[in-house]
């Protein structure tokens, strides 16, 4: 990375002198360096820093002071870490789970040029106009036990007026709210991108007698692949990252039943102003997503950098 | 093309539009309704009187300050993120060698980099630079975090412009800068919007990065003033709802008279 800052711009003016053929001169690194250079400092040098705090003891005031292994040890044995693990990942495949069936049904639908899809997709699209933030006490207030929603249509909810009071209906409540949220981005997504896929596709098939069902299976789904991967990538950082929908929706509770990892390393840190643990959680959440992203950008073939257009 | 309609499809799009419609007409009902009618009939009801007092409880309480504030935001982020990204996505494509390889694989491992992991470094380099409780603090973090889906976005646009309009570039001679501004720019308008609108919203629903780096009103966002307003007014709930709805009236005004774009440019997002 270094190296990349140091290098001086490539400049081939000689190409140009000479009579034919004509060249192009191609851009130098120095075209990425400031860009390069702002990322370094804001989002890995951060990442740097987290790993080192994590060594330390720190209360945000005085000097980090070194500690070993200390916060790692405490961290392995935290029985609030496993639990924040587990469920940070119910809350993840629960989230892909709901999210992406919807989504991909929904987008195959409204790409249809019928005219009700247009109408119906654009009303689809209204809670995005909503920040997390928003939605999330929107959603409070809906699910309030004494004045909202469940406490007119009680049995919607099975039978109860309070769905934040239990683990499992917190949990489950975090999954719709964030669906609710996200199918319509996902949902778009799809749209465009079935919106894509070449038509005399679907003609050959019907040629060939396959139905509706067959052409979504054998046609719509392989052909949304990368589509399928790009939005599965938003869906887990989106899901590390879930942090103001759980702050603003259940904050954690019923007590700390829905605690996920980035909540917890949150209320560590700036709560109780441990940010040295904290930031042992952070580095925690910093490898789930790194292995997520590797994973994800492999399926993708992203590293490739082909052109998008070659596959059609 | 389809010869026969699809109902069952219809049949779960109207279920769909169910569960999306009841929780936004709950919402808009709520927030017209006074107090008293809210109590004693809940949020799904008739509305049988409306008042804009609660849109005045939520004028008087700073919000519009907090809307400028975000919207401020949400500009100098776009900007500062084209200015960077494109210059990368450019010698991405065009580049030669390891190192730009290296610069793209860089950002390609940023995109799942979550901001919430970083934050307690972050707040200690924006504190040091001096920007803790001004705008800046949230500017800077939030550009910085969107320029991987933006390097992603922008050099796949940039990739899709054919060879034969670079040699016509070389014919005329043209410098990498010159290229850049006639010839790569312009052709990759699609990719810019998406971009600027998905960084835009980015910007727009940023909440952490305001509620560690700021802490007075003069930068607060409108996240946040939701936040606060519901631990003001938690039990004037008409009142956070109107709130809720004011928080997301600059974007409802851009979706009515720019839908197109907004929803071609959120499309984007996923490539091809």
């Amino acid at each position: 990375m270094v190296s990349a800052t140091t290098s001086r711009p490539v400049s081939k003016t000689r190409a140009r002198d000479r009579a034919a053929p004509p060249t192009l001169e191609r851009p130098g690194v120095a075209w990425a360096i400031p860009g390069l250079l702002f990322f370094l400092v804001f989002a890995v040098a951060p990442m740097v820093g987290v790993l080192y705090l994590s060594f330390t003891h720190w209360d945000g005031l005085s000097t980090p002071r070194f500690t070993g292994t200390e916060n790692w040890s405490r961290f392995f044995s935290d029985s609030q870490v496993g639990q924040s693990t587990l469920v940070t990942g119910i809350l993840l495949v629960g989230n892909i789970a709901v999210q992406a069936p919807i989504s991909i049904l929904l987008g195959v639908w409204s790409a249809g040029h019928q005219r009700n899809r247009a109408v119906l997709s654009a009303v689809f699209f209204l809670p995005l106009l909503l920040s997390t933030a928003a939605t999330a006490v929107m959603w409070r207030q809906l699910l309030d036990p004494n004045f909202g929603i469940p406490s007119t249509f009680g049995r919607l909810f099975g039978g109860t007026t309070d769905p934040l009071g239990t683990q499992q209906g917190a949990i489950a409540c975090l999954v719709l709210v964030t669906s609710w949220q996200f199918i319509p981005f996902h949902s778009l997504l799809y749209q465009g991108a079935a919106r894509a896929i070449p038509h005399t596709l679907y003609q050959a098939a019907a040629i060939d007698g396959a139905g509706r069902v067959r052409q979504f299976f054998h046609i719509t789904l392989p052909q949304l692949r990368n589509t399928i991967i790009t939005s599965t990538t938003f869906m887990v950082v989106g899901g590390l990252t879930a942090f103001d929908i759980v702050l603003l929706l259940t904050n954690g509770g019923p007590g700390t039943d829905t605690s996920i990892l980035p909540f917890s390393m949150y209320q560590t840190a700036f709560r109780t102003y441990d940010y040295g643990y904290a930031s042992a959680i952070a580095a925690f959440l910093l490898l789930l997503a790194t292995c997520a992203s590797v994973l994800l950008t492999k399926l993708s073939g992203y590293d490739k950098m082909t052109s998008t257009l070659e596959g059609l | 093309m389809r010869t026969r309609p699809n109902y069952a499809a219809g049949a779960a799009a109207f279920v769909w539009l169910l569960i999306i419609g009841i929780p936004l007409y709950a919402l808009v009902n709520t927030a017209v309704q006074p107090q008293t009618t809210y109590t004693d009939k809940g949020p799904v009801s008739l509305p049988s009187a409306v008042t804009a007092d609660n849109f005045r409880t939520v004028l008087d309480s700073g919000f519009p300050q907090y809307i400028w504030n975000t919207l401020v935001v949400a500009a100098s982020t776009v900007a500062i993120v084209l200015a960077l990204a494109i210059p990368v996505s450019y010698a991405v494509v065009r580049g030669r060698g390891w190192i730009t390889k290296g610069v793209f694989r860089l950002f390609l491992l940023g995109l799942a980099i979550p901001s919430q992991a970083v934050i307690i470094p972050l707040f200690l380099i924006v504190n040091n630079l001096g920007f803790y409780d001004t705008l800046w603090g949230i500017v800077l973090p939030t550009a910085a975090f969107a320029l991987p889906v933006s390097v992603l976005v922008l050099s796949g646009g940039m990739r899709d412009i054919s060879s034969e309009l670079y040699e016509a570039m070389a014919l005329d001679g043209a410098s990498p800068a010159r290229t850049l501004v006639k010839l790569v720019v312009p052709m990759s308008r699609s990719a810019i919007a998406t971009t600027s609108v998905f960084t835009a919203l980015q910007a727009w629903n940023g909440f952490l990065f305001p509620l560690i780096m700021t802490q007075s009103e003069d930068t607060k966002l409108v996240t946040l003033g939701l936040y606060n307003f519901v631990s003001e007014y938690g039990a004037n709930v008409p009142a956070l709802l109107a709130a809720v709805l004011m928080s997301a009236l600059p974007i409802l005004v851009v979706y009515l008279f720019a839908r197109r774009a907004l929803v071609a440019g959120l499309m984007g997002a996923g490539g091809k």
